[in-house]
């Protein structure tokens, strides 16, 4: 068992993958950001020094203290301060990231699936299913992701009796956010399926019986991995974004339990207050975040594209 | 290639009732447009028969043939929140959020381009990181941030350009402009490039992994073989290959660009047809809502079908597949 | 307050004088609000920032001044001939603004279009039997009963021109059933002070001064032009900026920094409207909540643990930046009816009494319930519903906030067709009486029991009733002898104080910001009329 890791570790060291990473500082501080994000996120109940999400704890009479280092007397138990509510600005940003990744890695995944398999099927059928499933894609096009959370909210609702809408919530915004990026994916597969299926391998494949959606999953699907997983990365942090400007259109997740999103448009009324940190500390979080994670973007998309090397 | 056109129009006006139809089959469940039309001491023996007479307790799809046998005789009604004729409402408000986009759009392409062009180049050059961290910016902060920050900078503490509006227009006809006076041109300036960014940053990293992977190509290596300039080959033969797919994503993001200037005419209270139909959810204000969804999918067919059509004309090989486009990505 | 009213009144004497002689100078005033003004038709909705924008245009008979008096405009004597009867003089030789004289017949028509098809104003003509005119300058109103506020209800009706609307065939207020445009929708004419030059919903609105206005201008703008701007960030930038001379209704959070800012200067004023939150004690299991087979708010003790948890203090010290004048009533000081004895709030409960409340009512753990609050209706609303949240909290009280944009709140909590109770079961709501000023609208919509053969309680959500408030509101509709009316009054407060039907939280402040080389005046009721304007 040790030796097939120490081998497969060997491998993976000798690649070309692993040496464009090493060759590349941008790329290891990128993902050392994003690893100690996404620490800090997940970690949140350990490390965090105050729970935000428990209402409870909080008191109207801690509101509003500046950044302990801006305090007159130092005070550390809130060392990036805290907002109106009494929130710690610092646990409330750990909390909060951990919310908007997890909205926009669900977000991603539901959009992926629905692309892939929309797109799949699209291109390798072709005919009347690819006319029907890119005229759905149009007419998905004209929905503004803020009309489609606004309904999927509205059929929730009624559908459920609900009683927590605040896990209601973080499923509306996955949902709408999924629903109104998965066309890109479709595009992208549907068009190198186009390419794929007319090639000798997959006219093999068909010709030995094997059915169709074996097909398309075990031989056309590899081919397709590489764009979308670039365009999955970009997505991650195009999700998270929306979110945050949803909630700015007002139909984002409870301002209770918000998201990084939801902090930065709660702060966003304050800018000019003169209690900037209430503004200024989701808001850097949140580009650290999404910079760090569209490098690695980048630099996968390099990577993976055979032409570049 | 006519059956083409025709199989697409027909397919597109399914399209344009499919949106009107899903619209009007959620519209119940965006509000009540009611408590916003009458006053606090209206009874609830009036609300009611208001509510009878709009048709508002008819099922969706009775709501959704009246509307569409209006609207097919380019009757949209009123709007619940103003009393004014939608389709003039739309009307009106279309100039803006056109110049606007079209704005953001050139801002995007003016320096998108080149910028991913010379990123393309010189993917190592200092400049060229620069150029990309930068980018990045576009896609890093949301939109309605970005606009607080650069009017907090350029309006408040600068005193350079105007806080929000149109500035001054000028009437041509039914079309209002701003591109006619000094003020209006300031005016577009922030919100342009505030709706423009994020497609700056889209553009500029597609033309530079289009450059990356077209200077790899043979075709370049002969060009230099033969003793081209850099200049030639760089403008002649690399920029050109790669202007199919950027005109293409071009043309498909001002769709996405005017749909989704939604957010930007919010934060610079630019009257255009977003900051309406924002206006329009919150007072679950039905006919403009349906009106803005058609005319933004009207425009969205019109674009898709131009692009189609676009392919068909440049690649002679999708002719026989009817019709086929690459990703738009 | 009245410091800033003497002030401005000595700066409008100097102006005048100083201005009257030089007045072609160009006086442009730029101001911004949230909200569009939602049509021009003064009859369109019944709203305050309606009814105040169209006045600018359109005089009503008789109008209110600086101190909220009424004082003569179009009619110069008004008072009841008899108990039923109203008479109303009219001002002689006043013109629209097309130059057509204004006299009865103009009057007439107008008070009809607002009690027509279309029209919002309808409420203040309940107690209307005839409008009569007597001759070109007389007008006779009578009355199914004797109605002694009718001059203060008509205080706000515009007057228009009989001429023009036939014209225009704007005879009624727009049908929103018809699909066509109505003429006064877009298009105003009246006899006020300023003349409507261009009107683009949602965009702009310029007005311009009458210039055979039959009333002495005490303002000298040459130019309005009003711009709503929805983003209160982009609203507080601009006024900065200088883009704007004057923004209405500033965001608490800004107010200290506009404050701060040299060149503008903040105008504060507490609003009537009251904000409060409600409880369901109609249903007897609460639609969202983990308590079943019972309905917690039905205990007294219950809602005296919620009341007595909610802090307003600190809610006015953080959440509202100090811009909230807490309260323990229903109705605001300047309110008839308005008991200030009664006004003080409970003390606050420490938590384990609070919680010792609960366990007694049979709660000894809390309970869980849903709570509607809208997040673009009242200033900071969904601010303030959260920091409710954590004070519940801390006694047990595990509160599922939703907040959401008016349309879809209002759908939810408000009662429904009849009067079946809305869809919550703790709600945030906030009410001002504005059509009467009387405490009697707040007993009639909101604390007696909800009926459909009664039409009371439509805006009681939550259904809180009882009997002995009931009659006692039924008895003050038509008590006419004060005294005893007050009585009434103070009795019936008592009563819904102490049964803790509702948890009020505050008044809202009023907050307007001005460049500073405007002087304008405030008024309590949040209307903004421009004659009290000046540029300097």
């Amino acid at each position: 068992m040790a030796v097939v890791v120490a081998d497969w570790l060997k491998r993976a060291a000798d690649s070309d993958i692993w040496w464009s990473f090493k060759s590349s500082p941008l790329t290891i501080a990128a993902t050392a950001v994003t690893l100690l994000i996404v620490a800090l996120a997940f970690l949140s109940p350990v490390l965090a020094p105050h729970t935000p999400f428990d209402p409870a704890t909080l008191s109207l009479s801690d509101g509003l203290r500046p950044p302990a280092l801006l305090s007159a007397d130092g005070d550390w138990t809130y060392p990036l301060g805290t907002d109106e509510q009494g929130r710690d600005v610092l646990s409330s940003i750990m909390y909060g990231t951990r919310l908007s990744l997890v909205v926009g890695l669900a977000s991603v995944v539901v959009a992926m699936l629905l692309g892939i398999t929309l797109g799949l099927v699209s291109g390798y059928f072709g005919g009347t299913i690819d006319a029907v499933i890119m005229r759905i894609a149009d007419v998905q096009l004209t929905f503004p992701a803020i009309l489609v959370a606004l309904l999927i909210d509205g059929i929730v609702r009624s559908v459920i009796s609900v009683k927590r809408h605040d896990e209601i919530a973080l499923f509306v915004i996955v949902g709408a956010i999924g629903l109104s990026f998965w066309v890109q994916y479709a595009r992208t597969v549907r068009g190198s399926v186009m390419v794929e299926k007319n090639k000798e391998y997959v006219q093999a494949a068909r010709v030995i019986g094997l059915s169709p959606p074996l097909i398309m999953v075990r031989h056309v699907l590899p081919n397709v991995t590489g764009p979308v997983l670039v365009i999955a990365t970009i997505n991650l942090g195009l999700a998270i974004i929306t979110e945050a400007t949803l909630s700015f259109l007002g139909v984002g997740l409870p301002p209770t339990e918000p998201s990084l999103g939801t902090l930065i448009r709660l702060g966003n009324e304050v800018l000019q207050s003169g209690d900037w940190w209430i503004t200024v500390f989701p808001g850097v979080t949140l580009a650290a975040l999404v910079l760090a994670v569209n490098l690695l973007g980048d630099w996968l998309r390099d990577a993976l594209n055979p032409k570049l090397r | 290639m006519l059956a083409f056109i025709l199989r697409r129009l027909l397919q597109s006006i399914a399209v344009l009732l499919t949106v009107g139809l899903v619209a009007f089959a959620l519209f119940r469940y965006v509000g009540d447009p009611i408590n916003a039309m009458v006053g606090q001491d209206t009874s609830m023996e009036e609300r009611e028969t208001l509510r009878e007479k709009l048709g508002l307790n008819d099922p969706a799809p009775i709501q959704f043939l009246v509307f569409i046998g209006n609207a097919a005789r380019g009757k949209f009604g009123l709007s619940y929140r103003t009393s004014e004729p939608v389709g003039r409402m739309i009307l009106e408000r279309v100039p803006a959020t056109l110049e606007l986009s079209i704005c953001a759009a050139l801002f995007a392409l003016l320096v998108g381009v080149p910028m991913g062009v010379y990123t393309g180049l010189y993917p190592r050059h200092w400049l060229s990181q620069l150029f990309q961290a930068v980018s990045l910016i576009g896609i890093s902060l949301p939109t309605f941030l970005i606009g607080i920050l650069l009017i907090l900078i350029f309006a408040v503490w600068l005193r350079l350009l105007p806080s929000f509006g149109r500035g001054e227009t000028v009437d041509l006809g039914w079309w209002t402009t701003n591109f006619l006076t000094w003020k209006g041109i300031q005016a577009l300036i922030l919100p342009s490039i505030t709706l423009g960014l994020f497609q700056l940053t889209l553009l500029m990293r597609l033309v530079r992994s289009e450059m990356l992977e077209v200077m790899r190509t043979d075709y370049i290596k002969f060009a230099r073989a033969r003793g081209l300039t850099n200049r030639a080959i760089n403008f002649g033969h690399a920029l050109k290959n790669t202007l199919v797919p950027v005109i293409t994503v071009a043309g498909l993001q001002l769709g996405a660009i005017i749909a989704f200037a939604i957010v930007t005419e919010t934060v610079f209270a630019w009257p255009g047809v977003g900051q309406l139909f924002i206006q329009s959810v919150q007072f679950a204000d039905i006919p403009v809502m349906a009106a803005y969804l058609l005319l933004i999918g009207l425009l969205f067919v019109l674009i898709n079908l131009t692009v189609d059509l676009l392919y068909f004309a440049v690649d002679p090989r999708l002719r026989g597949q009817g019709m086929a486009r690459p990703a738009g990505h | 307050m009245s410091f800033r009213f003497r002030h401005s009144l000595a700066l409008t004497a100097l102006v005048c004088a100083g201005f009257g002689a030089v007045a072609a100078e160009a006086k442009t005033f730029r101001w911004a609000n949230a909200g569009d003004v939602s049509s021009m038709d003064p009859y369109a909705r019944n709203e305050t920032f309606l009814l105040t924008f169209t006045s600018n245009i359109y005089d009503p008979l008789i109008r209110r001044d600086k101190d909220l008096k009424l004082e003569p405009a179009l009619a110069v004597k008004w008072g009841q001939v008899d108990k039923t009867t109203w008479f109303f003089d009219l001002r002689q030789g006043v013109k629209f603004s097309d130059g057509t004289p204004f006299t009865a017949a103009d009057v007439v028509f107008s008070l009809n279009r607002a009690n027509g098809p279309g029209s919002n104003m309808g409420g203040n003509f309940v107690s209307v039997k005839e409008i009569k005119k007597i001759n070109d300058h007389r007008v006779e109103v009578i009355t199914k009963y004797p109605d002694p506020l009718l001059a203060d209800k008509w205080a706000a009706l515009a007057m228009m021109s009989k001429a023009w609307a036939e014209k225009n065939n704007a005879l009624n207020s727009a049908d929103m059933t018809k699909n066509e445009e109505n003429f006064a929708t877009r298009n105003a004419m009246g006899t006020g002070a300023f003349m409507l030059k261009e009107r683009r919903a949602g965009e702009r609105t310029v007005l311009v001064p009458n210039p055979n206005w039959w009333d002495k201008p005490q303002h000298n703008l040459t130019e309005v032009i009003f711009t709503p701007v929805a983003n209160p960030a982009t609203r507080v930038a601009a006024i900065k900026a200088g883009d704007i001379d004057m923004m209405y209704e500033v965001p608490p959070a800004d107010t200290e920094s506009l404050k701060r800012d040299a060149n503008v200067k903040v105008l504060e004023g507490p609003e009537t409207r009251v904000v409060f939150l409600g409880f369901d004690t109609e249903r007897p299991e609460l639609l969202e909540s983990n308590v079943k087979g019972k309905n917690p708010f039905k205990d007294k003790r219950v809602r005296e643990a919620i009341h007595r948890s909610i802090d307003v203090q600190a809610i006015k010290r953080t959440v509202m930046r100090g811009q909230s004048f807490p309260t323990n009533l229903m109705v605001a000081p300047g309110i008839n009816g308005y008991v200030k004895a009664l006004d003080n709030r409970p003390a606050l409960l420490k938590p384990e009494d609070a919680k010792k409340l609960l366990a007694d009512a049979g709660y000894p753990n809390g309970f869980e319930v849903g709570m509607d609050c809208p997040n673009d209706r009242y200033v900071n609303d969904e601010k303030i519903c959260q920091a409710a949240v954590a004070m519940l909290a801390r006694i047990g009280i595990k509160v599922n906030l939703l907040a959401q944009t008016r349309s879809k709140y209002f759908a939810k909590i408000l009662r429904k067709g009849d009067y079946k109770p809305g869809e919550t079961s703790f709600y945030m709501l906030g009410w001002s009486p504005a059509s009467t000023y009387d405490v009697h609208n707040v007993f009639e919509q909101l604390i007696q029991t909800p009926s459909n053969v009664t039409k009371k309680g439509l805006f009681n959500a939550g259904g809180y009733s009882n009997p002995e408030v009931d009659k006692l509101a039924d008895a003050m509709e038509q008590e006419t002898d004060k005294a005893k009316r007050d009585a009434m009054i103070a009795q019936a407060t008592k009563l819904y104080v102490d049964d803790y039907a509702y948890i009020p939280l505050h008044q809202q402040a009023v907050v307007w910001a001005a460049r500073k080389n405007i002087e304008l005046v405030q008024l309590a009721d949040n209307s903004f009329p421009l004659r009290f304007v000046t540029v300097k």
